[in-house]
């Protein structure tokens, strides 16, 4: 069965983009504008990595990731942050929230894939 | 490439969605001269952040670039680093303006001003406080990787143990290590414990790893970049020893380089492609799309499965009536009825598109021209969210900066006025939206001088638009304002622009289908209020009758109807009909002479007085009787036919006969001219 | 003309144009039958002021508002009581501005005829009781004279009303 990934982005630029890059590899694509719109998907369960913005409204990426990891259906899925801040700081709140690692933007679809590919 | 294409098309969502960034970051950056929030700012360094990612993404460098100095600037604000000042607002503001600019000239793979560019590189740069030098010459960061790779590495990993809970995967790890070279990896397992103590989401652990091959270091420190710091990891090349001393767990073992900030074009380096002007920068074709709300469609499609419901009930009918049928079949008609006007309204409201579209211009046209008056004001916008049609949406937003900036120019005083009146030095400017009955009401208020009576009295005697003495309430002495010939040559000024006087503004509303009038007190200011239909695609209309011809008349027009007797009717000139409607005479309209048909009767006394108005003035239509009031479907009679004078359009009536509606400016307009109808032919 | 009636007849033709035709006044009329939207029978309308005397109103098509023309008054012709063969041909035409739906009331309905491309000819500087400049051609079929209108013309100049000799309104 296709892995499903739950792309989260308040951009639909960013969320088609991945969308495309994603499906053209065979992956299922759910997809959230922001943190409480995906934690709704989220809940439903049936989502094998989270790829997440960190800048949306409502609820940001490191907040999503959080509340995720709280949640024991996705106590072991993958989550990878996509942000353009490439500080450590930033990369480290992203850890300390429960994120398995980043992908930063701006990123080609085929660094997508091969990041995707690292975790599932 | 099928990508490639499939991108361009994404690249168009980006462009539109930049475009709303921006709007957005421009409405935000406006608000924040009253407070800064962090809320606030945050929306803004969003906005920009996503314009930036987007850009750079989608290989637009330059924007990307210009974007970053921007967020950088937000950045810094919002964590407090940088104060907000108003001269930072501004420079921001016109990073806006050139984003936009930018934006456009990208889409339409046009050159850059790439001067004006540069300036604001510099301003924004100003503001940071980074000397321009410093940036291009970007900061060497030279990764401090040995320059020749070695032959190959030992690779320490001895992980937290909690590395699988965040799904970092080891097994993983090593599979992409194996990609770079030749891989010998000794586990150890000496932490392990007993099973009955083993728990399975626990990594007991560790490594030591031989990784063969000329692989830079980079490479293998990304493998690693993911897992916690509290990891200990230690990557040595072959032949070197393995230092003793673990890193501290607090700090990160590995050091990453970090990226220098993107470097900013060199400012004015190309002149010659800064001779495309901005204004120059062609705009995107408006398409003729809508972007309608999910929630919409849904509504619609619920309302499509109560219709057939509807439909299936009724349809059951055919089979024959038993006892209490009929019963039955009024609730379904009912049912249907009511799904009828459901559907019909969901529909409508594809249309409508809330007002904050037309709105939001106006936050950065008052914070411009306030400037540049020399006055202080504050913008509110009240009811942005209120709906109406997207016709009528983009028709009036002329109108009302004409408005706007007519309570500006004239309205609100200058700050030193305003003290001296006991005011306090910032006016108030507040444009307000709401729904009433079947329209919508937009008003323009100020709390500036109010309008100057006397003068505009005098002014409309000086011009022979009133009789010399001719009695007017105050309400009719404001709204000459709105006559034609009435804007002069002492109004006209930088900021309210020329020879379009505010007639225009009231022509303008009523083709819409809509009246405008002012109230203003002394000293108080000025409150300009706009009703209009809430769409052009349906009337809410009176039916009258002539003779044996149904007219329908909208009833925004229509003040009130009478009956009149007799005595009150005089003849002017022996021609003109007029009657006295308490301080006032009307002229008399007679519909069957206007139109060439046949009436009941030609006497005012015998039929009935419907009062209309627009362009201020008022005029009694004579019908023979009144029928039902409804909402009617406007139908143009342009596209089969031709305009028609007086006609506004047509509806088609319950029992699918064709009513004409009737345009009442053009009719009053005709009163006022003299106009006759061309001939009276037989019937 | 003699030998243009034997080419025209109501087989099928691979290059020939199919003409609806209809009677005013006892002379035959051909339209396009491309042009054709549908033919209906005769139904009250609703007046319009202020229009020449043969645009008798409009009515409603299935929800769209379509002008109803009267032929014979357009012609010059007399008037007669609409009877019940008289009908309303509803034209599709392409004008001056743009696509336009309309009615035109005529005697009755005729009949479907192909005229094979180069069978009929110029019209005569006089043509029967119409102005010639919205007669697009003669054509003889079946022995009998059929007037082939511009139709796109007749009702454009109809609706915009250019003053045409001998279309004057009434």
């Amino acid at each position: 069965m296709a892995k499903s990934i739950l792309a989260v982005d308040d951009s639909a630029s960013m969320r088609q983009m991945v969308l495309l890059t994603l499906q053209g590899a065979g992956y299922t694509v759910l997809q959230a504008c922001d943190g409480v719109e995906a934690l709704e998907l989220a809940r439903a369960g049936g989502v094998d990595l989270v790829l997440t913005d960190v800048h949306m409204p409502r609820m940001d990426g490191i907040t999503l990731v959080r509340e995720l990891r709280n949640l024991p259906l996705y106590k072991y899925v993958p989550m990878l942050i996509l942000t353009t801040e490439s500080s450590q700081e930033r990369k480290m709140e992203g850890k300390r929230a429960g994120a398995t690692g980043w992908i930063v933007k701006p990123f080609n679809p085929p660094q997508l894939l091969a990041t995707v590919a690292r975790v599932i | 490439m099928t990508l490639d294409i499939e991108m361009a098309e994404i690249a168009k969502v980006f462009f539109q969605e930049s475009r709303e960034g921006l709007d957005a970051m421009e409405s935000g950056l406006l608000s924040l001269g009253a407070t800064a929030d962090a809320e606030s700012i945050n929306t803004i360094f969003r906005a920009a952040h996503s314009i930036k990612g987007g850009a750079a993404t989608f290989g637009f460098a330059e924007v990307a670039a210009f974007t970053h100095g921007v967020e950088t600037l937000l950045d810094e604000m919002r964590n407090g680093i940088r104060p907000v000042t108003a001269e930072a607002i501004q420079t921001l503001l016109q990073a806006c303006d050139c984003m936009r600019d930018m934006i456009a000239a990208t889409e339409a793979e046009q050159p850059l001003d790439q001067t004006r560019i540069g300036l604001l590189n510099a301003d924004i740069r100003q503001i940071l406080g980074d000397p321009p030098e410093a940036v291009q010459a970007p900061a060497p960061v030279a990764p401090a990787a040995p320059a020749a790779p070695a032959a190959g590495w030992r690779i320490v990993f001895d992980p937290v143990p909690d590395l699988l809970r965040l799904r970092n995967e080891p097994t993983r790890m090593f599979h992409e290590l194996a990609l770079l070279g030749s891989l010998a990896a000794c586990a150890d397992v000496s932490r392990l414990p007993p099973l009955e103590a083993l728990d399975p989401e626990v990594c007991y652990l560790k490594w030591d790893i031989n990784l063969l091959g000329q692989i830079p270091r980079k490479k293998i420190e990304e493998i690693f970049d993911w897992v916690d710091p509290g990891c200990r990891l230690e990557i040595v090349a072959l032949g070197e020893p393995v230092p003793a001393t673990p890193a501290a767990a607090a700090s990160p073992v590995l050091t990453i380089p970090t990226q220098s900030p993107a470097a900013a074009p060199a400012p004015a380096a190309d002149t010659l492609r800064g001779a495309a002007r901005a204004d120059a920068v062609p705009k995107p074709a408006e398409a003729g799309s809508i972007r309608v709300a999910t929630q919409k469609l849904d509504s619609i499609i619920n309302l499509v499965g109560e219709l057939l419901i509807t439909q299936s009930m009724l349809s059951g009918f055919a089979e024959g009536t038993g006892p209490g049928e009929p019963d039955l079949l009024r609730k379904g008609l009912q049912q249907l009825a009511r799904n009828t006007r459901e559907l019909q309204e969901s529909v409508m409201r594809i249309r409508m598109l809330p007002i904050s579209f037309a709105f939001n211009r106006f936050p950065r046209l008052v914070h411009d021209l306030s400037r540049k008056l020399g006055k202080k004001v504050e913008i509110k916008l009240v009811g942005e969210n209120t709906e109406l049609d997207k016709t009528v949406l983009e028709k009036i937003s002329d109108p009302l900066v004409h408005l706007v900036r007519n309570s500006l120019d004239h309205g609100l005083e200058s700050p030193e006025q305003r003290v001296a009146a006991g005011k306090s030095d910032t006016g108030t400017l507040e444009l307000a939206a709401f729904h009433e009955g079947g329209n919508i009401i937009i008003e323009v208020r100020d709390d500036g001088a109010g309008l100057n009576k006397p003068r505009i009295l005098r002014k409309a005697r000086e011009r022979g638009l009133i009789a010399e003495d001719q009695d007017l309430t105050d309400e009719q002495i404001d709204n000459l304002i709105f006559m034609p010939g009435f804007s002069t040559a002492e109004q006209v000024s930088d900021v309210s622009g020329r020879g379009v006087g505010m007639d225009v503004v009231r022509r303008n509303i009523h083709d819409l289908g809509g009246a405008v009038q002012i109230m203003s007190r002394e000293g108080q200011g000025s409150t300009v209020r706009i009703r209009l239909p809430l769409t052009l695609a349906i009337l809410d209309g009176q039916l009258v009758r002539v003779g044996r011809e149904i007219y329908i008349i909208s009833l925004l027009a229509i003040v009130e109807t009478i009956q009149v007797a007799a005595d009150r009717v005089n003849t002017l000139a022996g021609r003109t009909e007029v009657f006295r409607l308490r301080n006032e005479f009307l002229p008399v309209v007679k519909l069957y002479e206007h139109f060439g048909i046949e009436p009941d009767s030609t006497s005012v006394a015998e039929g009935l007085l419907v009062v209309v108005e627009a362009d201020g003035k008022r005029v009694g239509v004579l019908v023979d009787d009144l029928l039902s009031q409804q909402q009617v479907v406007i139908k143009s009679l342009e596209s089969n036919f031709k305009p028609v004078l007086g006609i506004a359009g047509a509806t088609i009536l319950g029992d699918g006969k064709v009513a004409l509606i009737i345009d009442v400016p053009d009719l009053i307009r005709s009163v006022a001219s003299g106009r006759r109808t061309n001939s009276v032919r037989a019937a | 003309m003699a030998n243009e009636s034997k080419a025209a007849d109501n087989g099928a033709a691979t290059d020939s144009e199919q003409y609806l035709t209809f009677m005013l006044a006892g002379e035959e009329y051909g339209v396009d039958i491309l042009r054709v939207q549908e033919i209906k029978g005769w139904d009250k309308v609703t007046r319009i002021p202020r229009t020449p005397e043969y645009v008798l109103g409009v009515i409603n098509l299935r929800g769209s508002v379509v002008p109803i023309l009267d032929l014979r008054s357009r012609f010059g012709l007399d008037k007669i009581v609409f009877g019940p063969t008289t009908v309303i041909i509803v034209v599709k035409v392409a004008g001056r501005r743009g696509e336009r739906t309309v009615g035109m009331v005529v005697d009755a309905v005729s009949d479907v005829y192909n005229v094979p491309v180069g069978a009929s000819k110029p019209p005569p500087d006089v043509c029967g009781s119409i102005d010639t400049v919205f007669v697009k051609a003669l054509a003889t079929i079946a022995d009998k004279l059929v007037i082939l209108l511009d139709i796109d013309r007749l009702i454009d100049n109809s609706i915009i009303e250019e003053p045409l000799s001998g279309a004057a309104a009434a």
